[in-house]
């Protein structure tokens, strides 16, 4: 059995605590007026006078594309017209402050929605990981169900958190989904959108919160019935515990392969409403389960490094950063093909979506390569790193940094623009969420026995080598 | 004189066989190559062989595949004959990358896969028309056979080999 030590626990409250602080004052911080938004806004201005300098060598840059091409130039002119910039001589119209108001108001919003999203996304794709291995009857890797099970435990607390978002942001608590604001729908308002409203079947409130809700409880009673079972299979004389868990694995991915990609349309595509992308589900999912299998990695390597798990050997981290290693490359793949398909047809209704991730967030859209794609590969590729557990934790920082930058940059340009930044709310909201993940992971490992030894396939587990 | 002779033991079983190459190692006796009709798991391990560098080898193979498809496209569409594709500016090659980078990639594994396989035969000594050194033919369809040098102890040996189950035990003069 393991023990919560209570330093640990004191370290996950302290980061709750603190996490929770920085929420408050991102809350606190943000404008509540338009006159306070215009005062940041000029603040924001004498502040950073070298931005202004760096913009001016964008303008050069566009101009330049101007002479190669006028399609492409007219495209980012387009979306210059439509989110003028503020720096622009012009000085700042009334409907430019109003719009950066509603940015700076979403802000905190939108940065504990990133963490939220990331961390549920993470737990839930665990569970799914961990029922892949048993409908697929997997020998290697039952040592390591506990550690799945226990990090699965996060998903009632996440789901509660994001249980009460769902409701705040469906009665209007916050503007993040522009589709949901007054009007959209109706051809005499001067709100009236003609590709929302032909997708109303679809984007609608009621729809959009009663599936959410059949996601998150759906996933949370496939959790609860599997960890019944498994507990229930340790001391069993017999195997009827085990095959059902089975029946529910199966039923676990039937009902995941559809809600996963359903949640993520309903939960991010639809910050974009008017953008769409056919392999939006997958590319998500692509992020999920490499950051999912980090994690299973990083708490394995914790738990042996507190001297439990002993029969956990070198060939089952080794097969975990394989994981970590191939999910890379199927990430890159998933969101390069997005890319480029987008890219290569240039329409322009599909094309904005990375014009302004281009603009306004150059550094972190590429900025994503390297870290997750051309630093794990290098770090991993080798037979020999990937059971070395500093290697393997060294380069699951740097994917879980890379993939949060990824929810990033899929959550904030739609709903704060280019009034991003990594403030109290961004790194609060990490850190609220991180403290809770140790607490309620630990809580979950400590409450039962580490090896599922029920299990018939424990005895090739533990003697799994490569 | 005895140092040409070589016993040959044959098994039918890799778990058998498995066990009798610990047996023989655990005796301190040199095995000089096992001959088995597909790879057995951890075989490797047991006989001690050394990793094997393909793998490096393979990494640099995909860096040449992968300097090969920049210099190729950027010759074909770029330098020799730019086209217009879909309106794409190809007056520099980092502009069109997003189209080159299925070759990239494809170039990458092909230079990869294939320079792999090539230098498996050559390190193997395997090209056409090369004669079998497999000493049994037999060895190619169900059957695993285990090649140990003599010196001066033939009698000791073919007891020990006698304890392992194997089908067959035979003292064979190499040339």
């Amino acid at each position: 059995m393991y023990q919560f030590s209570s330093k640990l626990k004191i370290g996950a409250i302290a980061l709750m605590v603190i996490g929770l602080i920085g929420i408050i004052i991102s809350f606190a911080s943000a404008p509540s007026t338009e006159a306070e938004a215009a005062e940041i806004l000029a603040h924001q201005e004498a502040a950073h006078g070298a931005h202004g300098e760096a913009h001016g060598t964008k303008t050069i840059a566009h101009e330049e594309t101007h002479e190669h091409t006028d399609k492409e130039a007219h495209y980012v002119d387009t979306t210059h017209e439509e989110h003028p910039d503020h720096h622009a001589e012009e000085g700042h119209d009334s409907s430019h402050l109003e719009h950066v108001f509603h940015q700076l108001q979403n802000r905190p919003w939108a940065a504990f929605y990133v963490a939220l999203f990331f961390f549920t996304f993470v737990t839930v794709v665990v569970f799914a990981f961990l029922n892949i291995q048993r409908v697929a009857q997997a020998g290697w890797s039952i040592v390591l169900f506990r550690v799945m099970e226990g990090i699965s435990g996060f998903l009632p607390y996440v789901s509660a958190i994001f249980l009460v978002f769902l409701v705040v942001t469906a009665f209007h608590g916050n503007h993040l989904f522009v589709w949901m604001a007054e009007g959209t729908v109706d051809p005499s308002s001067p709100n009236f959108d003609p590709i929302i409203a032909n997708k109303s079947g679809w984007l609608n409130v009621p729809r959009w919160l009663i599936c959410s809700i059949i996601y998150l409880v759906g996933w949370n009673i496939f959790r609860f019935l599997n960890r019944k079972y498994s507990l229930l299979q340790d001391n069993a004389s017999d195997l009827v515990n085990y095959h059902k868990n089975y029946k529910i694995g199966v039923a676990f991915l039937a009902f995941f392969i559809f809600t996963e990609s359903m949640s993520v349309w309903d939960w991010i595509m639809g910050l974009d409403p008017h953008w769409f992308s056919t392999l939006f589900g997958w590319y998500v999912f692509a992020t999920g389960v490499v950051s999912a299998l980090t994690v299973i990695a990083m708490v394995t390597v914790y738990l042996k490094s507190k001297g439990y798990l002993e029969i956990v050997n070198n060939s089952h981290l080794h097969d975990l950063a394989k994981f970590m290693f191939g999910f890379s490359i199927f990430w890159t793949y998933l969101w390069f093909a997005q890319f480029m398909l987008i890219w290569y047809a240039d329409m322009p209704e599909e094309t904005t979506y990375f014009v302004q991730r281009f603009d306004e967030y150059k550094l972190l859209f590429l900025g994503m390569i390297p870290l997750n794609f051309i630093l794990p590969v290098l770090m991993l590729v080798n037979s020999d790193f990937k059971r070395i557990p500093q290697i393997v934790l060294g380069a699951g920082t740097i994917i879980l940094l890379g993939h949060y930058i990824d929810v990033f940059v899929m959550i904030m340009p739609a709903t704060v623009g280019d009034q991003w930044g990594f403030g109290w709310g961004e790194i609060g909201s990490v850190l609220f969420f991180l403290g809770l993940f140790i607490y309620a992971v630990f809580t979950s490992i400590s409450k039962a026995p580490l090896i599922a030894k029920g299990n018939p396939f424990l005895h090739e587990s533990e003697h799994f080598h490569y | 004189m005895s140092t040409n002779k070589v016993i040959h033991a044959l098994y039918n079983d890799d778990d058998v066989l498995m066990d009798a190459v610990k047996t023989v190692k655990e005796a301190n006796h040199h095995i000089e190559e096992v001959f088995t009709p597909f790879p057995v798991h951890g075989l490797d391990k047991l006989l001690g062989l050394p990793h094997t560098r393909l793998a490096i080898c393979a990494f640099i193979y995909g860096l040449c595949g992968l300097s090969f498809a920049i210099w190729m496209t950027n010759y074909m569409m770029i330098e020799d004959w730019p086209q217009d594709i879909g309106g794409k500016p190809n007056f520099a090659w980092v502009y069109n990358m997003p189209a080159f980078v299925p070759i990239m990639f494809e170039l990458t594994v092909f230079f990869a896969a294939h320079l792999m396989v090539i230098t498996f035969y050559m390190r193997s000594r395997l090209w056409p028309f090369k004669e079998a050194e497999n000493p049994d033919p037999r060895t190619t369809d169900d059957i695993f056979l285990m090649e140990i040098p003599v010196e001066d102890n033939e009698e000791e040996l073919t007891a020990l080999l006698n304890t392992t189950n194997a089908v067959e035990i035979k003292v064979i003069e190499k040339h």
